[in-house]
């Protein structure tokens, strides 16, 4: 038996691979299910039910979507350049803290100000990745490594600054920076219900997104750079300056996401604001097949597994921790029906 | 014919509607070499495929000494005694040619290796059939030559008695298949049976006993080589007569690049030291040699990939040094590289963005950012019907074009700015001869349009033919031209080795 690569690669193949692959992952949880002594039937049923079942559920799973849309297109934007950015949850976390110092303390009519603090959000995960990129492109060194680091090194910081400088005198000794001025909270989407309009802003991103990629000379020659540096360069493309424009726009987008998450939700940042959105988004991008589009679904599918886990969790005892082996599993399995959408097996 | 050691007896293979072989009948005698020729696509790979067991075949039975071969079966056909020799070596660098030579031969599950044993036979092997070998030289130190022996050896060490080399002289330097060719008859008079696979009606000529001629999965014919002639295996090949255009003399114009006192130096190491050439409207001035002496670094100076350490470049008037690659197409300089797949064209993307990918910044093809796609698509499409791309739509996916349909992608993407210069660098490698036939039509009709040429190129036939003047490289150095019409392959063999009258070609 031998792997062969296809010519051409049939659409009907692309949607399947993606589905296929998360019923294989959700056959494969659902033995982890049975052996915690529940039915996976009801298991799935009580999850579907967590994420579907009410208009605070659905919301709920809209709220949590939204930063795995902006931080799924990061990862979708660097990787389809074949720059390797692991470091969303730093720029997440990079772009929340400097959204949040600066809201508190800014003075500028509403909209306005939002729109600043979205770009002090953008630029701050821009500035984040922008160090990686340089010593890859500088001195060769890998940015897999570099990115993943700077996670820890960023995760720590954030701590170092709300129990500092940044730390919320009003917070009853809960480690929490200073709250974003209550005039630059994004508006809900839904009335009494945490969905933001930060849903709509990363609906606009996946777009914006598509757009770049689909139509602008900029996508074509970074996605030219992605498939084949060598014939790039000779087609003039120059790699340093294509892949730290690329950089810069992943980056934006993960530190956008933080960025996002603070005006919609959390008003302050805290350590734990983040379940590994900035990870999560690599999965939410391999099951999009890093179609800028596919992000958006592959977001509200992996949000559904989160939020739907937790009153999983609460109805049947199994443990909430089976959202992350599903999410897990999902990226190996995608990972596997990638292979199949890209080569045939003959025997 | 002696009995025969190998038969394929009416095989037929099909992948789904397409026939890729069909009722095909191939023996194979004691001591013989048997050449198979076709163009790509013929089916050669996928027959061998089918001795090999990689593939099974839906009809037809394969015989080796007089035994069946189960089909679908791979170690079948080594254990039987027949051994094959990869166009793409499946050698691992790191280690000792005795290593890979022992490599998979050995019991798994045995604690100690025989290397003592391994060693006698290997190099009995070696002296029976004159390969010579340092069984402890590392591979990733060995020329391609040696690789390529290595992996012979590596099938007469698996006791193979029936030997087939899949194009065994794509990879190498003329010398080197010269040398290749001896060897391959003195296997065969120690009693090897050899089938080697080409496209290339001259080596066929020099080293087959026999020709066995594919065409569209059909046995087209079979001819004694002394009994026939290239000019009869070509039409055999192609199917109708495929002559290559012939060059008409025509008057050369003025000057268009001259490059002075070239160097480039990569790493301490001077790849090219003190060149010189000129190339004049209407003229096509070819560059032989043996590869790796310095083509790679020209290429790379005149298609804007690097700069000179010193010297200069002018086209016509303007200094294009430091234009890149960009810059030179805007200065009216086409550019065909080396190796289509992993310069010329990206291959997951479509034609029509491969059609424009060096020209996306300009006017014609974007605005404000954005891609004129149906610009880019139209112009796609006159590509294709101006350039007779086979096969293609501007959607089509590059990859997808066959290697003769590609390089007309990347001609035509060149001829179409007028260029008062070309850089084409190999154009035909790899190419069959009703490919080669069209791309030296083109390059000569951009000749007679005035464009200077520079053509680099290893086969000396391609040379001689197409160009006017012909210089030699030799280790980065360059020779002064001659007239290719008192060019004979004698002087351009001592040119080659770097013999030359007069020293270098200096301003």
């Amino acid at each position: 038996m031998r792997l062969e690569r296809r010519s051409h690669v049939p659409l009907h193949l692309a949607f399947l691979a993606p589905v296929s692959a998360v019923l294989v992952a959700l056959f494969l949880a659902a033995g982890l299910i049975a052996a915690a002594g529940v039915s996976p039937l009801t298991a799935y049923t009580e999850l579907v039910r967590g994420a579907f079942g009410s208009r605070l559920a659905l919301s709920e799973m809209l709220t949590r979507a939204t930063p795995l849309i902006f931080t799924g297109l990061a990862a979708a934007v660097a990787f389809r350049a074949r720059l390797w950015n692991i470091g969303a949850e730093g720029q997440f976390f990079m772009g929340a803290l400097m959204t949040a110092w600066v809201g508190h303390s800014l003075s500028l009519p509403g909209p306005l100000g939002m729109i600043v603090l979205m770009l002090i959000g953008m630029a701050a995960g821009a500035a984040l990745l922008a160090g990686p990129a340089f010593m890859r492109l500088r001195f060769g060194v890998d940015e897999v490594v570099t990115t993943l680091l700077l996670n820890f090194i960023v995760l720590l910081f954030v701590g170092l600054m709300i129990e500092g400088p940044l730390r919320d005198p009003l917070a009853f000794g809960w480690p929490s920076s200073v709250p974003v001025d209550g005039a630059y909270r994004l508006p809900d989407l839904i009335p009494r219900t945490r969905l933001h309009c930060g849903f709509l802003v990363a609906l606009g991103a996946a777009g914006a997104v598509w757009l770049v990629f689909a139509r602008t000379v900029f996508g074509m020659e970074s996605r030219a750079t992605g498939l084949s540096g060598s014939a790039a360069r000779f087609a003039g493309i120059s790699l340093p300056g294509t892949l730290m424009r690329v950089a810069l726009f992943s980056g934006a987008l993960a530190g956008l996401a933080g960025s996002v998450e603070v005006l919609g939700v959390t008003a302050g940042v805290t350590t734990t604001m983040s379940p590994g959105f900035g990870y999560a988004g690599i999965v939410v991008a391999m099951l999009a097949a890093l179609h800028p589009v596919g992000v958006v679904g592959s977001a509200i599918f992996v949000a559904t597994i989160f939020v739907g886990a937790d009153a999983m969790s609460r109805a049947t005892g199994v443990p909430s921790f089976i959202a992350d082996v599903i999410v897990a599993l999902c990226l190996l399995t995608m990972l596997v029906a990638l292979l199949f959408t890209t080569h045939r097996v003959r025997r | 014919m002696t009995h025969p050691v190998l038969e394929m007896h009416q095989i037929t293979k099909r992948f789904g509607s397409f026939t890729a072989i069909d009722d095909v009948t191939l023996t194979l005698g004691q001591g013989e070499i048997l050449a198979l020729l076709g163009e790509n696509g013929a089916g050669k790979t996928t027959l061998m495929n089918i001795l090999f067991g990689h593939y099974a075949a839906e009809a037809g039975r394969v015989r080796v000494f007089g035994q069946d071969l189960p089909s679908g079966r791979p170690r079948a056909a080594i254990e039987a005694g027949v051994g094959m020799v990869h166009q793409h070596f499946a050698l691992a660098g790191n280690l000792t040619v005795l290593d890979n030579v022992m490599l998979g031969s050995e019991s798994l599950w045995r604690a100690r290796t025989a290397r003592g044993a391994a060693r006698q036979k290997l190099l009995k092997i070696a002296d029976r059939f004159g390969l010579p070998v340092d069984p402890e030289a590392k591979v990733n130190r060995l020329s391609v030559g040696e690789r390529q022996r290595v992996e012979i050896l590596k099938a007469l060490y698996r006791d193979a008695r029936v030997l087939i080399l899949d194009e065994p002289t794509a990879v190498l330097a003329r010398p080197e298949a010269q040398r290749l060719f001896e060897t391959l008859r003195e296997m065969a008079t120690e009693g090897l049976s050899l089938i080697f696979i080409s496209h290339k009606l001259p080596e066929v000529m020099a080293a087959s006993d026999r020709v066995a001629v594919l065409r569209s999965g059909q046995m087209i014919a079979e001819r004694k080589t002394a009994e026939t002639s290239p000019g009869e295996l070509a039409e055999l090949m192609v199917g109708r007569k495929v002559t290559r255009p012939v060059r008409q003399d025509h008057p050369i114009g003025a000057p268009v690049l001259i490059a002075r006192n070239l160097s480039r130096e990569d790493d301490g190491e001077t790849q090219l030291q003190d060149v010189s050439f000129t190339v004049n409207e209407g003229e096509i001035l070819g560059i032989v040699g043996v590869s790796g002496n310095g083509q790679a670094t020209l290429s790379r100076l005149l298609s804007g990939l690097a700069a000179p350490t010193s010297g200069t470049v002018m086209l016509s008037g303007t200094d294009i040094r430091m234009l890149g690659p960009r810059g030179l197409i805007a200065a009216r300089a086409g550019r065909v590289p080396e190796d289509r797949l992993t310069e010329g064209v990206v291959a997951d993307l479509a034609i029509w963005e491969n059609a424009i990918l060096e020209r996306i910044r300009t006017p014609a093809f974007s605005r404000h950012g954005f891609v004129r796609r149906a610009a880019a698509r139209d112009y796609a499409d006159e590509l294709i019907t101006r350039f007779d791309i086979r096969g293609a739509t501007p959607e089509t996916r590059t990859g997808q074009l066959s290697g003769g349909n590609m390089q007309k992608l990347i001609l035509g993407r060149c001829l179409s700015i007028g260029p008062k210069f070309i850089l084409a660098n190999q154009p035909t490698r790899g190419l069959d001869e009703g490919a080669i036939a069209a791309v030296h039509e083109t390059l000569l009709e951009a000749r007679s349009q005035g464009a200077a040429i520079l053509l680099i190129s290893e086969e000396l036939d391609e040379a001689v033919a197409l160009s006017d003047h012909i210089q030699a490289i030799v280790k980065g150095r360059l020779s002064l031209p001659v007239a290719s019409a008192e060019a004979n392959a004698q002087r351009l063999g001592l040119m080659m080795a770097g013999i030359w009258e007069g020293g270098d070609h200096a301003a």
